[in-house]
């Protein structure tokens, strides 16, 4: 039981850099995706990125839990140095959470068993502490009574919640969103956003791609723009709205904002 | 108001889907029935005018023939029904073999070919294109005359193969063990040894599930079968002897003889299968997304787990209906054993059978009913599985 509360603790708001990346660059063939790129991510920030696309926003936080391998630039996730080495990657993986677009979750296992699949093959939880721990994310992201339906029987909003709560049960320092609304009825949007509002109150160290502007006002510590594999402009929310820098800022604004 | 039922408007039985459904199948069930009845009674008046008797009363006569492989006991006085289950029994022999390496090796390549090692996945890709484009036929007489009988003919040239076997133009000899007394120990040891390393994975998965410790059950569960029969033997002073082949005058004598023919018809059902299973499996890994591979290594789930947990259960449901009909199509290419005189089913019964007893009706139509219930019994199997598989989804 002691083992479980710990393991539930929130993760400490820390000062340490979470992630950092330094001169970042990736081609897909001849196509210059990620030019440059410099972000350091203190532990406990919540970043927004945006842009327009294609510009590489999902490039660039793929690169982080290395779904893409980068070609030039070093990238420290907690500290330790994405490389070649499987095993650093595997590690890396185990303490960077991920909410896709389309959920992913397997379609073939229960929800309970899509939340304790990697916590008891790669934590080695025994199954019933596994279980405690999945029904408590259900919890959080209050769905605790979907935990025994397969994911294809649940609405949208309820899969990318339960797709949170997976990454959750892994206990992770850093959590990865790429456009987590973006497939979602607009009724189901709310759901999802007020979860990870939670989240980020808990103190979770969140990069989160997204166009949700109401949300990146309210939670973001930062808010950074992307156009054609660049970091364009990086400012607080308050700042980046009010006073955008550049032209195309502007022009994204203007059009995302009508 | 009424009832909403009695507001329902009247539909035409002419217009009922449910009408019309049955409709259809009487339709087709009588059809059937004609023709089948047209058939039979057409060959039973053929035989009758050509005054050939007609049924089984063949099956208890003498063969007077021999078969070089035999399974069951069988020389040229036994019947021609002896014959019969002598042939089905090869059939079933090569049929079975060829299904499990097949798979085996159908299953390697297919997951080579999406291998991130290019020279692997070329080399996968090279053997399914030029193995599945050239007629099986050609590759049995392939493996039978330009490999197998191209190996030496004199006795003083066969292979030595290391542990006392021979290979040669006349196949291959292995050693033969004969259990003395004693091994019957050894054998309850092996026995009890497997049932003790059952018994063992299922306590360490209960373990694994309370507690999340885990052992190193492989290597536990194969000494568990090994050491307990070896150590049974030992104790018995290793009471198993072998035969061992030895170069006679004409030919090598003793020990298991493993025919060119049969080992021609195996590496052909084997090879050429393969590369289709290869096919099936490349496709069900295709279907199952990218995202899903994503979203395990994204939980830290390395490679291997990635495809046994996640990829491959989600892929076997595409991979089952494809991999059911290779598995019939290798049983029934396993008739091809004619082309190169292994004496399979088709071979021994509706070849020298049929020859000498005439009775073409009734030993086609055995041959037939084998094969439909040898196919309808693999189906039925492999929709078992897919049923296990399937269910799990909603
Ligand atoms: N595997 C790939 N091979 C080649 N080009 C790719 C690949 N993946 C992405 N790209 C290209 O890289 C560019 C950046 O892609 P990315 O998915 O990072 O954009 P994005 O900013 O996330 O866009 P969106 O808002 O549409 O999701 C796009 O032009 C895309 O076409
Ligand atoms: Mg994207």
């Amino acid at each position: 039981m002691n083992q479980v509360t710990s393991f539930l603790r929130p993760a400490p708001l820390n000062t340490d850099v979470a992630v950092e990346m330094i001169g970042v660059n990736k081609w897909y063939g001849d196509f210059h995706v990620l030019r440059d790129i410099n972000l350091k991510v203190m532990g406990g920030e919540r970043i927004v990125i945006c842009g327009p696309s294609g510009s590489g926003k999902s490039t660039l936080i793929r690169c982080i839990n290395r779904l893409e391998e980068h070609q030039r630039g070093r990238i420290l996730v907690d500290g330790v140095e994405l490389l070649d080495d499987v095993k650093k990657i595997e590690e890396i993986r185990r303490d960077v959470g991920m909410v896709f677009q389309q959920f992913n979750l397997f379609p073939h296992l229960t929800v309970l068993e899509n939340l304790t699949l990697a916590p008891i093959w790669v934590r080695h939880l025994p199954r019933r502490e596994a279980e405690e721990i999945a029904r408590h994310y259900l919890q959080r992201v209050k769905i605790p009574e979907q935990a025994e339906k397969f994911p294809g029987q649940l609405s949208g909003g309820q899969q990318q919640r339960v797709a949170i709560a997976r990454a959750l049960c892994m206990n992770p320092k850093i959590m990865l969103f790429d456009e987590p609304t973006s497939a979602l009825d607009p009724e189901m949007v709310k759901e999802v956003l007020d979860a990870m509002n939670e989240l980020a109150n808990d103190g979770m160290t969140m990069l989160v791609v997204s166009h949700e502007m109401g949300f990146a006002r309210q939670v973001a510590n930062r808010i950074v723009f992307m156009d054609e594999g660049q970091i364009i402009e990086a400012n607080t929310p308050e700042a980046f709205f009010a006073s955008p820098q550049h032209e195309r800022t502007k022009l994204f604004l203007s059009q995302i904002l009508h | 108001m009424d009832a909403a039922d009695s507001t329902k408007p009247k539909v035409s039985p002419l217009y009922d889907p449910k009408v019309r459904g049955i409709a259809y199948q009487v339709a087709l069930c009588a059809l059937i029935g004609v023709l089948v009845y047209g058939a039979i009674s057409n060959a039973i008046e053929n035989l009758t005018r050509a005054k050939i008797a007609s049924g089984f009363g063949f099956w208890t006569t003498t063969a007077g023939f021999d078969i070089n492989q035999t399974l069951i006991e069988y020389s040229n006085i036994s019947t021609y029904g002896r014959a019969f289950w002598v042939g089905l029994l090869n059939t079933l022999l090569v049929a079975a073999l060829g299904i499990v390496f097949a798979t085996i090796l159908g299953f390697a390549i297919g997951i080579a070919r999406l291998s991130r090692n290019w020279l692997l996945a070329r080399m996968a890709g090279v053997y399914v294109e030029v193995i599945r484009n050239i007629p099986l036929l050609l590759q049995l007489l392939f493996w039978y005359n330009a490999v197998l009988k191209a190996l030496p003919e004199q006795l003083q040239e066969s292979f030595i193969i290391p542990g006392g076997g021979f290979l040669n133009r006349r196949g291959l000899f292995l050693p033969q063990p004969v259990f003395g007394n004693g091994s019957g120990i050894a054998f309850v040891a092996l026995i009890l040894g497997i049932v003790a390393a059952i018994i063992f994975r299922i306590r360490i998965k209960r373990r694994h599930e309370q507690t999340g410790v885990r052992a190193p059950v492989f290597a536990i569960v194969l000494a568990l079968v090994v050491v307990p029969p070896l150590v049974a033997l030992a104790l018995a002073g290793f009471p198993i002897d072998f035969i061992y082949p030895y170069p006679g005058r004409f030919n090598i004598q003793g020990g298991i003889e493993i025919l060119p023919e049969f080992m021609a018809l195996l590496f052909g059902l084997v090879i050429y299968t393969a590369a289709f299973i290869a096919e099936v499996v490349r496709a069900g890994l295709f279907a199952v997304s990218r995202g899903q591979t994503e979203a395990a290594y994204s939980l830290g789930l390395p490679t291997g787990p990635t495809l046994r947990l996640v990829v491959i259960p989600q892929a076997m449901r595409v991979i089952i209906p494809p991999l059911t009909s290779q598995y019939l199509n290798l049983t029934k290419n396993s008739s091809l054993a004619v082309a190169i005189g292994y004496p399979d089913l088709v071979q021994i019964f509706t070849g020298t059978v049929l020859n000498q007893t005439g009775q073409a009706v009734e030993v086609v139509t055995l041959t037939m009913a084998v094969y439909l219930t040898i196919s309808l019994v693999t189906s039925l199997l492999m929709n078992l599985y897919d049923r296990r598989v399937a269910l799990v989804e909603r």
